[in-house]
């Protein structure tokens, strides 16, 4: 990135001249992640907004940065793309010159830089507001990065959600978390967050089963980066939506 | 002041070749031969923390024989135009042929310069193709010029000894533990006749192996799965070991 820098500055958001005015544009909306025993799972729906509108149905929010972390991102679409993009280019650029990878918190630590160097855009409506999450190899264990807009990071514990329908995501996973999660409990509860997300959030979607998009769900472990293939998003999606049609607030948790 | 001696220019660049060529044949070599799933890179290399092969972008390698800080600056700079380029357009827009016209200018440039004193590398730039007829490896030596590369190239110190051996043997379609063995074979093999034997920890194999499902190819191969994909050739090297022992005694007698 400091190659970047000085070979083509204009390439790096930072460096850009701000628009005028407030530039209208898609917005991704809802992040969700949650640790396991052994891992991590990032998980995102596939709307993005603009304004009212529905701009994409099917835009994909959740990328992994390399072999052992993934981000997820909320808010300007084309701007956090973009970010991600080089995220990745940087962490793949370390590890190919010093021979190592980065550490997680040293990923994590390069993607805070980044978001603060969008602060000017943020100022404008056009804020990147990311989840970053892997598998820290020193420590043995799943670990989540949340942001703000100003770059800020804190690490969470268990779970977290970032976007529009963070709030009601994150109450989901408050009644639903367990810290000795399987794998496949964690992929559920994800999916049920976001379900819960969209129910009350609309910019959020949930799964949308005539057009068969269905959330993106991610799991890294000590074994890399996985995507669920097609199929197994799909089934955990339609196993979720079948129980809403019995109890539509979702599963109950214990009262005391 | 003194007055330089006039040169020809003829006298000058074979002296620059000279140079290089020497510093280049201090290296040791190392080789990079095609096998059925990609391209495997094979070098006797000490040290750990030193690499000669390494990654440049998902399908292509690097390898160098030669003065180390002067090929580490040139790997380092192929890294940065290949992230450079992938990122400015798109990843498959990053070709090993783009690369090796950047490594063959620059060396080029450096060589014909009567300033700087030319590079002591040799380089090969290796992209592995979705099929066989795909893979491309270019050699680079010292003066920029670019050699198209089939089936099996050496580089380094006794590079000529080594190709004449390789070419004899190598065919298409190896397997790796084939093509390593190969490798390892005529590494091992000196001019004076005397095989010595290289260990396992003392290689430095990578591969681009086209049958990986990430999008980056290039990989280290070491410890167990080196010694694994060597062990046959051990029993053989033992066997051949054992027959020229019996010999020896004939020979002394």
């Amino acid at each position: 990135m400091d190659f970047l820098g000085s070979h083509s500055p204009e390439m790096l958001p930072g460096n850009r001249k701000l628009p005028e005015g407030i530039v209208e544009a898609p917005h991704g909306t809802t992040i969700v992640a949650a640790t396991f025993p052994g891992g991590v799972v990032l998980a995102g729906d596939r709307r993005a907004t603009m304004g009212n509108m529905i701009a994409q149905r099917d835009i994909e929010k959740v990328f992994p940065a390399d072999e052992y972390s993934a981000v997820g991102i909320a808010g300007t679409a084309g701007l956090a793309v973009e970010m991600v993009k080089l995220f990745q280019l940087e962490l793949e650029h370390f590890e190919k010159v010093e021979g190592a990878t980065l550490s997680l918190e040293g990923k994590a630590n390069r993607l805070s830089t980044m978001i603060r160097g969008n602060l000017g855009m943020a100022m404008q409506g056009l804020a990147v507001v990311p989840l970053f999450a892997g598998w820290d190899e020193g420590r043995e264990k799943g670990r989540i990065f949340s942001y703000d807009v100003t770059g800020g990071r804190s690490e969470e514990h268990g779970f977290a959600a970032t976007g529009s329908g963070s709030i009601f995501a994150r109450g989901s996973m408050k009644k639903l978390y367990r810290p000795d999660l399987t794998e496949e409990e964690a992929t559920t509860l994800v999916v049920q967050a976001l379900y819960d997300a969209a129910d009350d959030d609309s910019a959020t979607g949930g799964p949308d089963l005539a057009r068969r998009i269905f959330p993106i769900v991610t799991v890294i472990t000590d074994e890399g980066f996985r995507r669920l293939t097609e199929d197994e998003s799909s089934a955990l999606a339609r196993s979720v939506t079948e129980h809403r049609l019995e109890q539509p607030d979702g599963p109950r948790a214990a009262l005391l | 002041m003194s007055t330089p001696f006039y040169v020809s220019p003829q006298q000058a660049m074979a002296d620059r070749a000279e140079y290089a060529r020497k510093g280049i044949a201090r290296g040791r070599s190392l080789v990079v031969l095609q096998y059925a799933d990609g391209i495997v890179f094979v070098g006797e290399n000490p040290s750990r923390a030193l690499h000669k092969f390494s990654e440049i972008y998902d399908r292509i390698g690097f390898a160098a024989a030669g003065k180390y800080n002067e090929y580490e600056n040139l790997r380092i700079g192929g890294v940065r135009y290949a992230d450079l380029r992938g990122y400015t357009y798109d990843r498959d827009d990053v070709t090993a042929r783009g690369l090796a016209n950047v490594y063959a200018q620059t060396l080029g440039t450096i060589f014909s310069s009567a300033a700087e004193k030319p590079y002591e590398v040799e380089l090969v730039v290796a992209e592995v193709g979705a099929t066989a007829a795909g893979d491309q490896i270019y050699r680079l030596p010292h003066d920029g010029s670019i050699v198209d590369e089939h089936g099996s190239v050496a580089v380094g110190g006794n590079a000529e000894q080594i190709s004449t051996f390789l070419d004899q043997r190598h065919r298409d379609g190896m397997t790796l533990s084939e093509a390593l063995k190969l490798a390892v074979q005529a590494l091992s093999n000196q001019t004076n006749g005397a095989d010595r034997e290289i260990p396992a920890d003392r290689l430095e194999v990578a591969v681009l192996d086209r049958t990986r499902s990430q999008q980056r190819k290039f990989k280290r191969i070491r410890g167990r799965q080196l010694e694994r994909l060597l062990e046959p050739v051990v029993a053989a090297e033992a066997q051949a070991d054992a027959v020229s022992n019996d010999e020896a005694p004939e020979e002394s007698a």
